[in-house]
């Protein structure tokens, strides 16, 4: 009998055919608050989840994992109560274990792989992973890693988002002296301006990023690189830097009214919300508490988007997307989630122009789509259905439909190769761009991603720029 | 963290001149360029314009009029206190090149941008013209400054308590009549940028224009502060502040510019409020009349 065989057999005997659940706050509660929408695995909770993994021998679900986290031995350790060991164990191989155990796609990766899942729900490994760090955590736990001795070699890293904090603490680990760079008045990339408190507390955030300064990290902040220092300038003073700048720009969609007040970028009013922290009364940015808000876009920022309008105070939050609900990019508890909320769904729709009055937006007018042949990427695309148009009330508009590189740093540096869309080309193993001692990662080498990616990337440039420094002269 | 280094009054009640310490950011500033400041742990990021650079003092100059919550807050700074974030250089400098004859015009604390933007064309060997304009003689500033660096310094007052009576534009309209210069730049509040436009087109003079719409990041991450130029949409923060001033949709701009008239009002209010709990009535309070 092969493995696998064996595995499934033993599965059909005892499995507990669904996922165990996961406390969460109420759905009409929670779309009124920013508190995290859920509470997490209590250890006897955790326990009866970790039973339901095989442990198996040849685990699918590591395969489907982009940084390749030993899933059944951190699991066979929460079987065993041993938390602390649990969380040592995804750590080998996963720097951001409470990040990543709520925003990664799961359902797409380790989940979508797990044996378990063949039958019935696949085991809730992020769930999982986010208890062992929060027990960590709350347990006051959590240590610095040992540092090496210190190889005199410096390393600048432009940007603090999940790529640049990875490389940073697998560097500063080896000895190499580290210094962020952020363009922002606060560390954490998308972390802290992108995805909501609802979602990821800020307090996981700064805890990571407090234990980059234990180990001797400098984050140096309000450093906009290709403005007050260029890359060729880091390269004089550093011995190698690594970019890791993220995806950027916004996309908007050109069409008439986008200029109208009340048109936002998902960005725009992400950041306002999240680092400006603009929903508290205390704090001075500016937001605009909208009534009636459509959101355009099928992702994550989407959700996002509309899940905050409606803590903000919105009576409608409306997602608007081009394809299915089946298509949508975004994970999947996040789709739930707000359809728990309450946000309507229009589908299979595109907003052509967005009409205002003295100058703020009132309504916008879309057109149904169908769909059509499948595309490249093998999804059916969709096209518009003539004479369809009909119009929604609204009162703000929030644009999600992606991002372009953001020129800065690429436009500033000499001799630096780029892909067509203005992303730098970088080696997928290494990091190494076409310049020397240069090397990049994740959103800005990728375009929009994932967290567990781009600190997949930023690892691997820490292994592979630590090669290179230990065999180099100091600067 | 940037230390103060002096404050002084520039013009009653609500004008003020800062100079700060930024080594890093005087070495790479350029004239036309802005930075953003945050006040304090609970504040906004607000741009404001380079007034002067001097990387050999290691210092940067910016001049605040108070108009709202945090520009009052900053007018409040003192020389030794520290700016909790200063961030900067952003935006593309001034292209600087030689033009024969450059007009420059300015108007509010717009005159205080031009300065090191006119030092930069008269050591490019043009010939410079500064046009500066205020409601009355009280109410200019930089006019000093000015006279050190242009080779004609044109005053207007709207009550002709200085200079020549009325507006810049009908100085400008003369002064283009004359002789017409190679390039006009206009700094200054949105509707007089937009006037000096309109008189210039019929001369067929290039004019650049500083956007002023409202910022968060400055950096291309948000697009907020996009603005209409040519039929596309630019951001101001990284494809500007300057644009050709005959293509900018200036109704765009204006109306951007009060996407937040409502909470700032109100937050201003609530400030003002508190401020003068503290302080007393008496406490001095700037803001636009409009
Ligand atoms: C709203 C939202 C929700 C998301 N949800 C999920 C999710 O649920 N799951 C998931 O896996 N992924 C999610 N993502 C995607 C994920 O956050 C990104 O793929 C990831 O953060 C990319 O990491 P990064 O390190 O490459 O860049 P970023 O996180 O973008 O960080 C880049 C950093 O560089 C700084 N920077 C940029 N330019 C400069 C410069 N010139 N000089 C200095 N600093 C600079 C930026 O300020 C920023 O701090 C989401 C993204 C958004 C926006
Ligand atoms: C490129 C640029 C350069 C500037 N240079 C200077 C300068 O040198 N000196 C100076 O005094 N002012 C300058 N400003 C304007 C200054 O930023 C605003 O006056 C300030 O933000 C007002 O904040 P407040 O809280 O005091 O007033 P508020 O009551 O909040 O706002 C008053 C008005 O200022 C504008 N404003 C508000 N918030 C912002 C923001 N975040 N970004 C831009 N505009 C905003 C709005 O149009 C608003 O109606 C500049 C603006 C830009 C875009
Ligand atoms: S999580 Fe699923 S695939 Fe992975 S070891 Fe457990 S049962 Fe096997
Ligand atoms: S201020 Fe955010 S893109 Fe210009």
């Amino acid at each position: 009998m092969t493995d696998t065989a064996a595995d499934q057999k033993r599965s059909a005997k005892k499995i507990v055919p669904r996922k165990t659940p996961i406390p969460e706050q109420d759905p009409k509660t929670r779309s009124r608050n920013f508190k995290e929408v859920s509470l997490g695995y209590s250890p006897e909770l955790a326990m009866q989840e970790a039973e339901r993994c095989l442990e198996c021998s040849k685990p699918t679900c590591v395969s489907g994992c982009p940084v390749s986290v030993p899933i059944p031995r951190f699991i066979k350790l929460v079987k065993e109560g041993k938390f602390k060991e649990a969380l040592d164990t995804i750590k080998e191989a996963n720097l951001l274990p409470a990040v990543c155990g709520r925003v990664c796609p799961q359902e797409k990766q380790c989940e979508q792989r797990c044996i378990v899942g063949k039958k019935f729900d696949p085991v809730g490994i992020g769930r999982l992973e986010r208890f062992a760090a929060d027990w960590v955590m709350q347990h006051d736990l959590v240590d610095a890693p040992p540092v090496a001795p210190s190889t005199g070699k410096r390393v600048a890293i432009v940007g603090s988002g999940p790529a640049g904090l990875a490389c940073a603490y697998e560097l500063a680990k080896l000895g190499h002296g580290v210094t962020i760079l952020e363009a922002f008045h606060e560390p954490g990339g998308v972390l802290l301006y992108g995805i909501p408190e609802f979602r990821l507390p800020k307090k996981i955030v700064s805890r990571e990023i407090d234990l980059l300064k234990q180990m001797g990290v400098e984050i140096s902040l309000n450093i906009v690189v290709g403005k007050l220092i260029t890359v060729d300038e880091i390269l004089e003073q550093y011995d190698a830097c690594f970019v890791a700048t993220g995806a950027g720009t916004p996309k908007f969609m050109g069409i008439e009214g986008e200029e109208l007040n009340g048109v936002y970028s998902a960005n725009e009013f992400l950041t306002r919300m999240n680092i400006m922290r603009a929903y508290l009364p205390e704090f001075d940015t500016p937001i605009r508490k909208g009534e009636r808000v459509a959101v355009v876009g099928g992702g994550n920022v989407a959700m996002d988007s509309v899940r905050t309008a409606l803590r903000l105070g919105a009576s409608e939050g409306i997602i608007i997307y081009r394809r299915t609900e089946e298509d949508m990019p975004a994970r999947r508890e996040e789709v739930h989630h707000a359809k728990e909320e309450g946000v309507r769904f229009e589908v299979l729709a595109e907003p052509v122009r967005i009409l205002g009055e003295n100058g703020a937006v009132t309504e916008v007018e879309c057109l149904h789509m169908e769909l059509g042949e499948p595309d490249k990427s093998g999804r059916r695309s969709p096209r518009p259905i003539k004479g369809s148009e009909f119009r929604i009330p609204i009162d703000t508009v929030i644009m999600a439909i992606g991002t372009n590189a953001n020129p800065l740093v690429p436009q500033s540096t000499k001799d630096l190769a780029l892909h067509k869309w203005g992303y730098i080309v970088a080696d997928e193993r290494t990091g190494q761009t076409s310049r020397d001692r240069l090397f990049a990662g994740g959103d800005i080498v990728t375009g929009s991603a994932t967290v567990i990616s781009a600190m997949g990337a930023g690892r691997r440039a820490a292994q592979a720029m630590h090669e290179y420094l230990v065999g180099a002269p100091s600067k | 963290m940037a230390r103060i280094l002096e404050k002084r009054l520039l013009r009653q009640p609500d004008v003020f001149y800062f100079k700060v310490a930024a080594p890093l950011i005087s070495k790479k500033a350029k004239a036309g360029q802005f930075v953003i400041v945050r006040l304090h742990e609970k504040g906004e990021r607000i741009p404001l314009s380079l007034a002067d650079i001097d990387p050999g003092a290691g210092t940067i100059s910016l001049i605040v009029m108070a108009v709202g919550k945090t520009t009052n807050e900053m007018v409040l700074l003192k020389q030794g206190d520290d700016i909790l974030d200063l961030c900067g250089p952003l935006g593309q400098p001034t292209h600087i090149e030689s033009a024969g004859r450059v007009v420059l015009v300015g108007g509010g604390f717009g005159v205080a941008p031009l300065y090191p933007i006119a030092r930069a064309f008269k050591a490019a060997s043009n010939e410079v013209t500064v046009i500066m304009g205020a409601r009355s003689k009280d109410l200019l500033i930089y006019e000093q400054e000015m006279q050190g660096v242009a080779d004609t310094v044109i005053v207007t007052t709207d009550d002709g308590s200085k200079g020549a009576k009325g507006l810049v534009t009908d100085a400008l309209t003369k002064d283009l009549g004359c002789r017409l210069p190679g390039l006009v730049i206009c700094v200054g509040p949105a509707i007089m940028m937009k006037f000096v436009a309109e008189a210039t087109k019929p001369f067929g003079v290039k004019t650049v224009v500083s956007l002023n719409p409202i910022m968060v990041d400055g950096t291309g991450m948000c697009g907020g502060c996009r603005v209409n130029v040519g039929g596309r949409s630019m951001f101001a923060c990284v494809d500007g502040p300057e644009f050709d001033g005959h293509l900018v949709d200036w109704s765009v701009l204006m109306n951007r510019q009060k996407s937040y008239t409502a909470e700032e009002k109100e937050s201003f209010e609530a400030w003002k409020k508190r401020h003068e709990l503290m302080l007393g009535s008496a406490a001095p309070v700037c803001e636009l009349k409009s």
